[in-house]
């Protein structure tokens, strides 16, 4: 490959009180200020969440007539899939400089319901919202279900991901939880239930927040101010939207493919990966995702991350920032996967720096298990 | 389950109308390809299976099936909405897993079922799955 992440920040997180496009600002020009670019260097924009015209929205919020657009939807996984369109985009020659983007004021602005976003129109509406699940909560939940009966693991076992989480949230002082101490066994059986056997700990926050990444040619990046960071491979899959077309509920058979196909493309295994970032809108999803990428055979990852396999100082860093559970959750927590997988390669994560991380993956979810899309990234040093 | 539905059920569209249909008679249809055999739902204009769009049925289901995972739902997803409640992932005995309702919370997967129906105002009924005594 030949394509680089130069630039990454954060818009700012948590309970701001500030627009949607106010957050895409900053993350966008904080992400150029990083590259030692501005906007007059951009011609490709890409993004979601922003209006239905996504990066037509954008643009012109930001003065720019991009070259090339992507405003895919796939939720969560959206940000790693566009760093794939951009990286071919930009080997294409249809741009040299492009900003993938996301930013959402949902906690300020109280736009989230636990019963999702409702479409009349879509088979969905006629054949399952009717009885009432919660979207995406008891799609998860019922994933939790079926795992933990297929397999035999507890309750507690999966508790480990928010623990885990929480740990290196203490470590980072962005986090939401950053002040909040760490998490128990108990806290998290014991918090309120929300879809059994998920309780509110085994759920992502709800937060304000935004991410940018800036991307442009290897050559060019090797001139800008920072230590250029690789996109050694990308996979992807689209899977389902309703609750009922998967047939085996634990096989996160998307999140397989796609890592497959990146691990493939860059020539890795996941023994290479020092650093990993999965989308953890459940405890189950970051469960179910680190299975899917090979870290541990089929029904093996509850026993698989005991002992402080994933905390900070285990053997596979996982969910350096504190994650959707104890970081920040905008609502479609892509870009952040890839903004902190950007500052572990480049040495720059402070407290919960992996020491010598040189390949790092970000992989993100969309939906309920819906669209997935999987980034290696590397640095040479 | 007194509380179904808890969003309102849309009108059907052209391809699911006679499946809601049935339902008026409290009858559970899945959809079969003439062509190849497959049995799929919601109902749709395509064969997921064979590609067919020419050759799909409405058929009688048996209404027996079996519970492919479940959770209890604690919050309710829009005021005025009682909780707790069981909602299903049901595995028909014809093939499809269809999302449903069960009555209490002491379920296990595998565990046998029956459709039962819950009349709607407007004539038509939502399929409700019961634990299958015999």
């Amino acid at each position: 490959m030949t394509v680089a992440i130069v630039g990454a920040a954060e818009s700012d997180l948590g309970v701001t009180g500030r627009s949607i496009l106010t957050l895409q600002t900053q993350a966008v020009t904080r992400a150029l200020a990083d590259a030692g670019l501005t906007l007059a260097d951009v011609d490709g924009l890409a993004t979601t969440g922003v209006a239905r015209f996504s990066t037509t929205q954008l643009g012109e919020y930001l003065g720019l007539a991009p070259r090339w657009v992507d405003s895919t939807f796939m939720g969560g996984s959206a940000a790693e899939a566009m760093v794939a369109r951009a990286s071919q985009a930009i080997e294409a020659g249809q741009a040299s400089v492009v900003v993938v983007s996301f930013a959402s004021n949902q906690r300020s602005a109280r736009s989230r319901s636990l019963a999702g976003v409702l479409e009349e129109h879509v088979p969905e509406a006629q054949f399952e919202t009717p009885y009432g699940p919660l979207f995406p909560i008891s799609y998860y939940a019922m994933a939790a279900n079926a795992y933990l009966h297929a397999y035999g693991g507890t309750r507690a076992q999966l508790a480990e991901f928010a623990i885990a989480a929480r740990e290196w949230a203490l470590r980072n002082p962005a986090a939401f939880r950053h002040g909040a101490g760490p998490l128990s066994v108990a806290d998290v059986l014991d918090a309120p239930m929300v879809s059994t056997p998920l309780t509110t700990a085994h759920c992502c926050l709800v937060t304000d927040g935004g991410g940018a990444v800036v991307l442009t040619r290897l050559d060019r990046a090797r001139d800008l101010r920072r230590m250029p960071v690789e996109v050694l491979g990308y996979g992807e899959r689209s899977v389902n939207t309703s609750m009922t077309a998967v047939d085996d509920l634990t096989a996160n058979a998307g999140a397989v493919a796609a890592g497959a196909e990146a691990f493939a493309r860059a020539g890795i295994t996941a023994a290479d990966v020092d650093v990993l970032e999965v989308y953890d809108s459940f405890t189950i999803t970051a469960a179910l995702t680190v299975e899917a990428l090979g870290f541990c055979g089929r029904g093996e990852v509850l026993d698989f991350v005991q002992d402080g396999r994933i905390r900070p100082g285990g053997a596979l860093p996982l969910n350096t920032s504190g994650g959707g559970l104890s970081y920040c959750h905008p609502g479609q927590l892509g870009v952040l996967l890839l903004v902190e997988a950007v500052r572990q390669l480049r040495g720059e994560a402070g407290e919960r720096q992996v020491p010598g991380a040189r390949t790092a993956v970000a992989h993100g979810t969309g939906g309920i298990f819906s669209a997935h899309a999987t980034v290696v990234l590397g640095v040479d040093r | 389950m007194t509380d179904l539905p808890v969003f309102p059920v849309p009108p059907p569209d052209d391809v699911t109308a006679p499946w809601w249909g049935a339902t008026r008679e409290h009858r559970y249809t899945v959809q079969r390809c003439a062509a190849c055999g497959h049995v799929q739902h919601p109902p749709r204009a395509v064969c997921v299976r064979c590609g067919s769009t020419d050759d799909l049925a409405l058929t009688d289901a048996s209404g027996n099936g079996t519970v492919d995972a479940w959770t209890v739902v604690h919050r309710a997803p829009r005021a005025g909405v009682a909780v707790p409640y069981t909602i299903a992932r049901i595995r028909l005995a014809e093939g499809p897993i269809v999302l449903s309702r069960l009555d209490g919370d002491d379920w296990t997967i595998g565990d046998p079922v029956r459709v039962g129906w819950v009349d709607l105002d407007d004539g038509r009924a939502l399929p409700v799955f019961h634990r299958a005594t015999d």
